[in-house]
């Protein structure tokens, strides 16, 4: 808390106190302004590790990897919560006594310039002339009430007294400060609400398949402390198409240009369905929930007969992306039901496919313009009766008897079948499908804490732009007709040298159509 | 979306900041001559600056009210580029006065206009830095802040627009020395190091707000960039007589330009999260990017509020704002090189 108009509090050690005594003095520590620009700076400087170690919040894989590339560092870094920074409690507790510093700073000061913005200014000081701005000149009918109307014309809050005029404007430079600073509050409550009452998730949707905003229907899923489950909003839609498009030639060749996901949504049970384009940048939004796009990759459809003749799996594999400039992708497909050996498939999928000069196969562009897929098959016990989790995207080939290898063989293309070798069975590429990935956030605090931040924005333009300052006139009677006009100035705020000017030009609207007299705005120095 | 560059266009743009880079380096000559042999700056024994308003507004109210005007901003008795101009023609009292000094010996003829070709050549290379860019932006179809290529270029154009405007209107035509230099500096290594070819966006970067808030973290950019340049001077001036303005004069102008770029710079962070909030799915998610110009918004905010306390004046404050620079820096340069994040458009070739 700021400006220069701040009473600063004495922070002299209490001599000989009891309990509340000490308990005062630390109070008044806590909120002062040295305080509070201090916490601001360890707040800033809490938060450098935030961007020097991966997160865990932000990218999780990338934690794993230092786990694994330098465990007992990571440990240690661990242990001070290094990899969760944002949330970790010496974070918090910067940002609580920020908080506490800010709130016991602002709420006095509030009061105090309430009751400010009350009193009239103060009576004119005696000697006009020691004011940093002081003129005078000789008028034969200015009054004590002319004056001061040219002042309130001005904009000036005035109260006259016998002979002398006291005038004061830029009461908005404190209105803003603490405008800016209650702003501040009121945004790190918003975010803080927002948290609480928030919930994030993610899904993967391939296309022709739907949604319902349930709990169960998530991948992933991060609730606030305070969300309860059936409070989501019940919407739901479906994913008829995804289109991705590609600069097709040039160096930039393979770059994204454009991607547009057309879901069919529903925006409550009973809805009429509406066509949306989900786009980056332009997030689906249902009552304040909003679904956005962040990724996509391709989901090969395959059917699979087993060793007896029987169908055994058919539908889409969402690969993952082992390649962002050729979406070459690795997906897995497990047939536990295939009989009379289970069969798990390994894939790699090219959407571009070529072959390569040493007899491999390779993709070269990102866009399924030939799209085809290298089968690796195995047979024997697929382990998922083991009860040991088992992630979708890898297979355990402990129990497995390799019966397709080799990257040379030529690569399925849709429609083609590959019969396994012993009868076990056959795997055709029925066709290519894509899926994106989703984020969907409810987040309440979102529009409260844009609404403080706009204020504080607003209250810190005001009290960066306007400038406190006060003008005093005297009018002193002299010999017959022609009176002394004696004008003094001063702005109490830092930064005061436009101030000369506007003093001039108020010198000049109080002398009024007498103008163009010798007058000396002695002194016209600067005030600091 | 446009897809084909016109390489016409983007070859001119790509001369033009050749030409940009030039034009600024010889501006910068012109500026240290004026600054070295020109009429000298005049300065006190305590580092203030003679003032001359009291005897020029002796004139008559009115007078002393216009000619303070004209310097809208600039104290009275700050006043030195304007009196090159104005010197002997008797009207202002005060400038007799300053020519006192044992530095007041007549500059040599060529030194006197200097200072005038300076400002023409870097107005010049203002006006190829602005063709560069919007060649660029002609070329491909879209903003032309989409790389970081791109928006070095911006930047500089950006700091070079806050200095020219600032001089046009205050006696500050010695910082053009060292604000070219930084411009020039920032062109080069923007062409040497990250220069790519003229090309479309990922979908991410296709969206109104790059207008926004790209644009906004530029201008407040280029005008803390002129704030830092007045910083490194004020701090490598001594207190005593020397060619540089005052310490107090250098301070003001670094203040100004802060209390003006400090809200466009909160405009630009709160715009950005405006953005993220469209296009990652939350508005503030500690991304590198986010920590680090939330540091420098407070190191910022640290010196606006160190200037108004009292005992951290002048020197003090100064330290803080270039720590600020520091972090302004490292927010637009280092964190797309050493830290990763979502910022997309920060892959450096
Ligand atoms: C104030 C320091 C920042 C600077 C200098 C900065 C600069 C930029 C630049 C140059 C771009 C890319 C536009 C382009 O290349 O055409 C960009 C994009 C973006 N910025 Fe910032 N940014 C800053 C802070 C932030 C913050 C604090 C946020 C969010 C809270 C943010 C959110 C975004 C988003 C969402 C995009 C577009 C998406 C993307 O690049 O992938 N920015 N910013």
């Amino acid at each position: 808390m700021t400006t220069t108009e701040e009473i600063q509090t004495d922070l002299g050690r209490p001599a000989g106190l009891g309990p509340l005594g000490w308990l005062r003095w630390a109070w008044r520590l806590l909120t002062s302004m040295r305080t509070a620009l201090i916490l601001l700076f360890l707040f800033a400087l809490a938060s450098v590790p935030g961007s020097i170690y991966p997160q865990r919040s932000i990218s999780p894989d990338r934690v794993a990897k230092y786990f694994k590339d330098s465990p007992g560092l990571a440990a240690w870094l661990d242990r001070l919560w290094l990899f969760d920074v944002f949330t970790s409690p010496w974070f918090a507790a910067t940002y609580l006594l920020l908080f506490i510093s800010l709130a016991g700073c602002v709420i006095p000061r509030a009061a105090a310039h309430l009751r400010e913005l009350r009193r009239k200014p103060p009576a004119a000081p005696r000697n006009l002339s020691r004011l940093p701005q002081h003129a005078s000149f000789a008028s034969s009918e200015a009054t004590v009430e002319s004056l001061a109307a040219l002042l309130r014309k001005k904009r000036f809050r005035t109260v006259t007294g016998p002979g002398w005029v006291a005038a004061e404007k830029g009461y908005l430079r404190e209105t803003g400060n603490l405008l800016f600073h209650v702003a501040l509050l009121a945004l790190l409550l918003a975010v803080g609400a927002g948290g609480l009452y928030g919930y994030r998730g993610n899904v993967l949707l391939v296309e022709g398949n739907g949604f319902a905003n349930t709990v169960a229907a998530y991948d992933r899923y991060i609730p606030g402390q305070r969300v309860s489950s059936d409070s989501l909003e019940p919407f739901s839609f479906t994913l008829s198409d995804f289109q991705a498009t590609y600069v097709a030639s040039g160096d930039r060749r393979g770059q994204p240009l454009d991607f547009s996901a057309r879901l069919r949504v529903t925006d409550r049970p009973g809805a009429r369905e509406r066509p949306y384009d989900l786009r980056v940048n332009e997030p689906l939004e249902v009552n304040g929930t909003q679904t956005y796009l962040l990724g996509h990759g391709y989901a090969p459809t395959f059917k699979i007969l087993d060793g007896k003749g029987q169908v055994a799996f058919e539908g889409p594999v969402p690969c993952l992306t082992a390649d962002q400039t050729t979406y070459m992708s690795e997906c897995v497909i497990k047939v536990p039901d295939a009989q009379p050996d289970q069969l798990g498939f390994l894939v790699r999928f090219l959407p571009t496919t070529v072959p390569a000069q040493d007899g491999s196969y390779v993709s070269i562009f990102p866009g399924a313009a030939n799209p085809t897929a290298q089968v690796f098959a195995f047979s024997g016990d697929l382990g998922m009766n083991s009860g040991e989790p088992q992630s979708v995207y890898q297979l355990d080939t402990k129990k497995l008897k390799p019966l397709v290898m080799g990257f040379k063989t030529k690569p399925l293309a849709v429609g083609e079948t590959l019969p396994l070798p012993g009868g076990a069975g056959s795997i055709q590429l029925t066709g290519v499908r894509e899926w994106i990935s989703l984020q969907i956030a409810y987040d309440p605090g979102r529009v409260p804490a844009l609404v403080a931040a706009a204020l504080a924005v607003l209250g810190l333009v005001l009290s960066l732009t306007v400038r406190r300052r006060r003008v005093w006139v005297r009018v002193t009677d002299g010999d017959g007709e022609a009176r002394t006009v004696d004008v003094g100035g001063l702005t109490r705020t830092e930064g005061g040298a436009g101030f000369a000017e506007e003093f001039s030009q108020i010198v000049t609207a109080l002398q009024g159509p007498e103008a163009g007299r010798p007058a000396s705005p002695q002194g016209v120095k600067d005030a600091h | 979306m446009p897809t084909d560059v016109n390489s016409g266009l983007a070859t001119l743009s790509d001369q033009l900041i050749l030409a940009t880079v030039l034009l600024y380096v010889f501006a910068m000559i012109a500026y240290a001559l004026d600054l070295g042999f020109g009429r000298a700056r005049k300065v006190t024994a305590a580092g203030e600056p003679v003032a001359v308003g009291a005897a020029t507004a002796a004139v008559t109210a009115k007078a002393g009210a216009v000619q303070t005007l004209d310097r809208p901003g600039g104290a009275p008795g700050t006043g030195e580029d304007a009196g090159s101009e104005r010197a002997g023609d008797g009207t202002l009292p005060g400038e007799g006065a300053r020519d006192a000094g044992p530095a007041a010996a007549a500059p040599p003829a060529w030194a006197a206009r200097a200072g005038t070709v300076a400002v023409a050549l870097s107005w010049l290379g203002w006006a190829a830095n602005l063709g560069a860019i919007i060649t660029r932006g002609a070329a491909v179809g879209r903003w032309p802040w989409g790389n970081m290529y791109e928006f070095v270029v911006a930047i500089c154009f950006a700091a070079m627009t806050a200095f020219l405007v600032m001089q046009a209107r205050q006696p500050v035509r010695f910082l053009g020395a060292f604000v070219s230099v930084a411009a020039a500096l920032g062109l080069g290594f923007a062409v040497r190091y990250l220069h790519v070819q003229a090309g479309p966006v990922v979908p991410a970067l296709n969206s109104y707000w790059i207008a926004i808030h790209v644009t906004a973290a530029i201008c407040a950019s280029g005008l803390f960039i002129v704030a830092g340049v007045s910083g490194v001077l004020f701090l490598s001036r001594g207190d005593g007589p020397s060619r540089l303005p005052g310490r107090a004069e250098l301070e003001q102008v670094a203040h100004r330009a802060i209390v003006i770029a400090f809200p466009i710079w909160t405009f630009a962070v709160i715009a950005g999260a405006l953005w993220a909030d469209k296009a990652w799915g939350r508005y503030w998610g500690w991304d590198p990017k986010e920590v680090w110009s939330f540091i420098a918004w407070i190191a910022y905010a640290a010196y606006l509020h160190a200037r108004a306390t009292a005992g951290w004046r002048g020197r003090a404050a100064m330290i803080v704002q270039l720590v600020a620079f520091g972090c302004l820096l490292f927010n637009l340069v280092g964190v797309n090189i050493f830290l990763s994040g979502l910022h997309s458009y920060a892959q450096v070739p």
